[in-house]
C-alpha cells in the first residue's frame, strides 16, 4: 500500500510524518470550510434565480449566516423520539457524514510539489484500490439515511429510508458502470493515474475521449446517490415532512446538513477528476508560482459543477418515485452496459468497435421493442400469464390465510 | 513452529481485524433485534475487508465493501424494514428440544478440526500466508489484472457457472413469488 505515495520513498522520517499530518489537517480545513461556503452559495444562487435576497444580515453579503445558524443548531434542544432506536439513532448521523470526508482522500487537488526535498503529491492518499473507494464509501453511505428513518421510529421517516436504499442501489450499477468504462481507457484504478492519464490537452479529457454519454450516466446516476434535486424523492417536503431526518434536531441534524453539502462538494471534485482531467489546465510560466495554477483550475471547474447542482434544484421539478425507478433500471443501466461494449471494442480495435457498436444497436432494438410490448399490454384480470406449474400453496389455501390476516 | 515473524503493526492489525470479525459474528447470532443483526454483518465484513489490505489483495477488500456491506445487507435491511420484521417479539417457546447441546459439541469437534489441521499440516496451498514474509503476490493495480486474467481464463467455466446460476435464482425467485392476480381479483 505504502510504496505508491512519492513521499514515502526516503522511508518514513519525521519531516514526512509532518508532511502528511499537515496534509490532512489541511484537507480536512479545507473541506470543512468549503461546505460553509458551498451552503451560502446554494442559498445566495437559489435566491438570485427565485428572485429573492438570501441571507444577508451576517457579515458582508450574508457570508457569516451558515456559521450563524450553526451555532444555533447546537444550542436547541436534542429531542430523541419515544420509539427511537437509540443506539442507531446517535450512530446514523455520523454514518452520513464519515464517508464525504474519505472519499475527499482520494481526489489529487494539484500536482507534486517538492517540499524539503519530499516529492508530495497535492492528495491525501492514493490508494491501488484508488476509485473503488469512492464506490465503497457511497455503498456506506446508504446506511446513514437509511438507519436514519429507520431508527426515528416513525412513519415517513421510515418511507424515505425505504425509497432511498431502493434509490441508491439501482443507481450504483449505473454508477459502477461508467467508472468502468474509464478505467478501461486508463489501465489503472488509482485516482492520479486517472488525472495523469487526461494531462495533455482538451482532447484526452475522459469526457470527450469516452464520448459523451458515460459523463451523462455518471452525472445524473451521482445525482441520485447524493439525493439531490431533481432525484430527492427520499426528503420530498410536499409527500414526507422532512424525509429521513424528520425526526432530527440540533446537533445531529446539522450533521446531516454538513454531510449533504460535503458529499455534493466531494461529488463535484469527483466528476472534475473523473471525467476534465482534476487540475489539468493551461499554466502559464510564471517563476515560483506554477504550482498554484492547477489548483486555481481544479477549484474553478469543481465550483462550476457545485454551480450547476444548484442550476438542476432551482430548475429541475422533483422525479416521481417509479420515474426514478425507470430511468435507472430501463434506461440508464442498458445504455451504460451498451456503451461499454462500444468502448471495449473500440480500445481492442477499430473494427471490433463497430462490431459492438452495431451489437448493442441491435440490443437496443430489441429493448425497445420489449419495452414497446410491456407498456401496450392490457391491464387487469386478463393480463396475467397463465400458470405454468403447481405454486408452493394451493390457491384455495392462500386466500383462506390472506382472508384470516384481513379478519384481524 | 511458524518461521515468519511478524512486525507490531502486522499483529495490531491482524488483531483489529479478528476482535471486528468475531464480535460481529458473535453479534449476528446474539442480538435480537434484526437491524441490529444486519448491522453486526456489517461489522464483520468490514472485518474482513480489513483482513484482505492486510494482505495486500487491495481490490477483493474493496469489492467486499461494494458488494456486500453496500449492496447485499442494504437488500437485508430493505427486506427488514419492507415487511417490518423488526421489534416484534421472538419466539418465546423454546423452538429446539434438545439439538443446542448437540449443536455445541459439533462446533467444538468442527472448530478443534479445524485449528488441528492449520496448525499440522501446511494444509491447502502449502503456505502459511498469501503475502509471504510481507512480498505480496501481486502489489497495486496488479492484483486487479491478475485476478482478472484468472477469473476469465482458468477459471472461466466455473465463473460463467456462477453467473447462471444467479440468473436461475432470479428467474425462480420471480416465479415463485409472483401471485396470480386473476385469482386476487375474484376473491375480492
Amino acid at each position: 500500500m505504502i510504496g505508491v505515495d512519492p513521499v514515502y520513498s526516503h522511508g518514513l522520517g519525521l519531516a514526512v510524518w509532518l508532511i502528511i499530518l499537515i496534509r490532512l489537517v489541511v484537507a480536512f480545513a479545507v473541506l470543512l470550510n468549503a461546505v460553509i461556503l458551498m451552503i451560502w452559495f446554494e442559498r445566495k444562487a437559489i435566491s438570485d434565480m427565485q428572485s429573492r435576497i438570501g441571507p444577508q444580515r451576517w457579515g458582508p453579503f450574508g457570508l457569516l449566516q451558515t456559521i450563524a445558524d450553526g451555532i444555533k443548531l447546537i444550542f436547541k434542544e436534542d429531542l430523541m423520539p419515544a420509539e427511537a432506536d437509540r443506539l442507531v439513532f446517535r450512530l446514523a448521523p455520523f454514518l452520513a457524514l464519515i464517508p464525504g470526508f474519505i472519499t475527499f482522500a482520494i481526489v489529487p487537488v494539484g500536482g507534486t510539489l517538492t517540499i524539503a526535498g519530499h516529492p508530495v503529491r497535492l492528495q491525501v492518499a492514493d490508494p491501488p484500490m484508488g476509485i473503488l473507494l469512492m464506490l465503497a464509501m457511497s455503498g456506506i453511505s446508504v446506511y446513514g439515511v437509511m438507519l436514519a428513518g429507520w431508527a426515528s421510529g416513525s412513519k415517513y421517516p421510515l418511507i424515505s429510508s425505504v425509497r432511498a436504499s431502493a434509490q441508491m442501489i439501482s443507481y450504483e450499477a449505473a454508477l459502477g458502470l461508467s467508472i468502468v468504462m474509464i478505467v478501461l481507457v486508463t489501465g489503472s484504478l488509482s485516482t492520479h493515474d486517472i488525472v495523469a492519464s487526461q494531462a495533455h490537452g482538451i482532447w484526452n479529457w475522459n469526457v470527450i475521449r469516452l464520448g459523451v454519454v458515460p459523463f451523462v450516466i455518471f452525472l445524473i446516476a451521482i445525482t441520485a446517490e447524493l439525493n439531490r434535486p431533481p432525484f430527492d424523492v427520499v426528503e420530498a417536503e410536499s409527500e414526507l415532512v422532512g424525509g429521513f431526518h424528520t425526526e432530527y434536531s440540533s446537533f445531529r441534524f446539522a450533521i446531516f446538513y454538513l454531510a449533504e453539502f460535503m458529499n455534493t462538494i466531494t461529488m463535484s471534485a469527483i466528476i472534475v477528476t473523473l471525467f476534465f482531467g482534476g487540475p489539468a489546465g493551461w499554466v502559464p510560466n510564471v517563476a515560483h508560482l506554477r504550482w498554484v495554477f492547477p489548483i486555481l483550475w481544479f477549484l474553478a471547474k469543481t465550483t462550476a459543477f457545485a454551480f450547476a447542482y444548484i442550476w438542476f434544484r432551482a430548475a429541475l421539478p422533483r422525479f416521481r418515485y417509479d420515474q426514478v425507478m425507470d430511468l435507472g433500471w430501463k434506461r440508464l443501466i442498458p445504455l451504460s452496459l451498451g456503451w461499454l461494449l462500444v468502448v471495449a471494442g473500440f480500445l481492442i480495435s477499430v473494427s471490433w468497435g463497430f462490431g459492438m457498436a452495431a451489437l448493442a444497436l441491435f440490443a437496443w432494438t430489441l429493448l425497445t421493442r420489449a419495452f414497446e410490448l410491456g407498456s401496450g399490454r392490457e391491464r387487469g384480470a386478463e393480463a396475467v400469464l397463465p400458470v405454468i406449474g403447481p405454486r408452493p400453496l394451493a390457491p384455495e389455501a392462500l386466500r383462506e390465510l390472506t382472508d384470516e390476516d384481513e379478519e384481524a | 513452529m511458524i518461521g515468519v515473524s511478524y512486525s507490531i503493526g502486522a499483529v495490531l492489525v491482524f488483531v483489529t481485524a479478528a476482535l471486528l470479525i468475531l464480535v460481529g459474528a458473535v453479534g449476528v447470532l446474539a442480538v435480537r433485534n434484526p437491524v441490529h443483526a444486519a448491522m453486526s454483518l456489517i461489522m464483520t465484513l468490514f472485518g474482513v475487508a480489513v483482513a484482505f489490505v492486510a494482505q495486500s489483495a487491495d481490490f477483493l477488500a474493496a469489492v467486499q465493501v461494494i458488494v456486500y456491506a453496500g449492496a447485499i445487507v442494504v437488500l437485508f435491511l430493505f427486506v427488514i424494514m419492507f415487511l417490518g420484521v423488526d421489534r416484534r417479539e421472538g419466539v418465546r417457546v423454546e423452538p429446539l428440544v434438545g439439538q443446542r447441546a448437540l449443536a455445541g459439541l459439533g462446533v467444538g469437534l468442527t472448530v478443534a478440526g479445524l485449528i488441528v489441521l492449520l496448525a499440522r499440516s501446511h494444509w491447502v496451498s502449502g503456505a502459511m500466508s498469501v503475502s509471504t514474509n510481507g512480498a505480496p503476490l501481486a502489489t497495486g493495480s496488479g492484483n486487479v489484472a491478475q485476478l482478472g486474467t484468472a477469473v476469465f481464463t482458468t477459471y472461466l467455466y466455473a465463473f460463467e457457472a456462477t453467473a447462471a446460476l444467479l440468473v436461475i435464482a432470479v428467474v425462480g425467485a420471480i416465479v415463485l413469488a409472483r401471485r396470480e392476480r386473476a385469482l386476487d381479483e375474484e376473491a375480492a
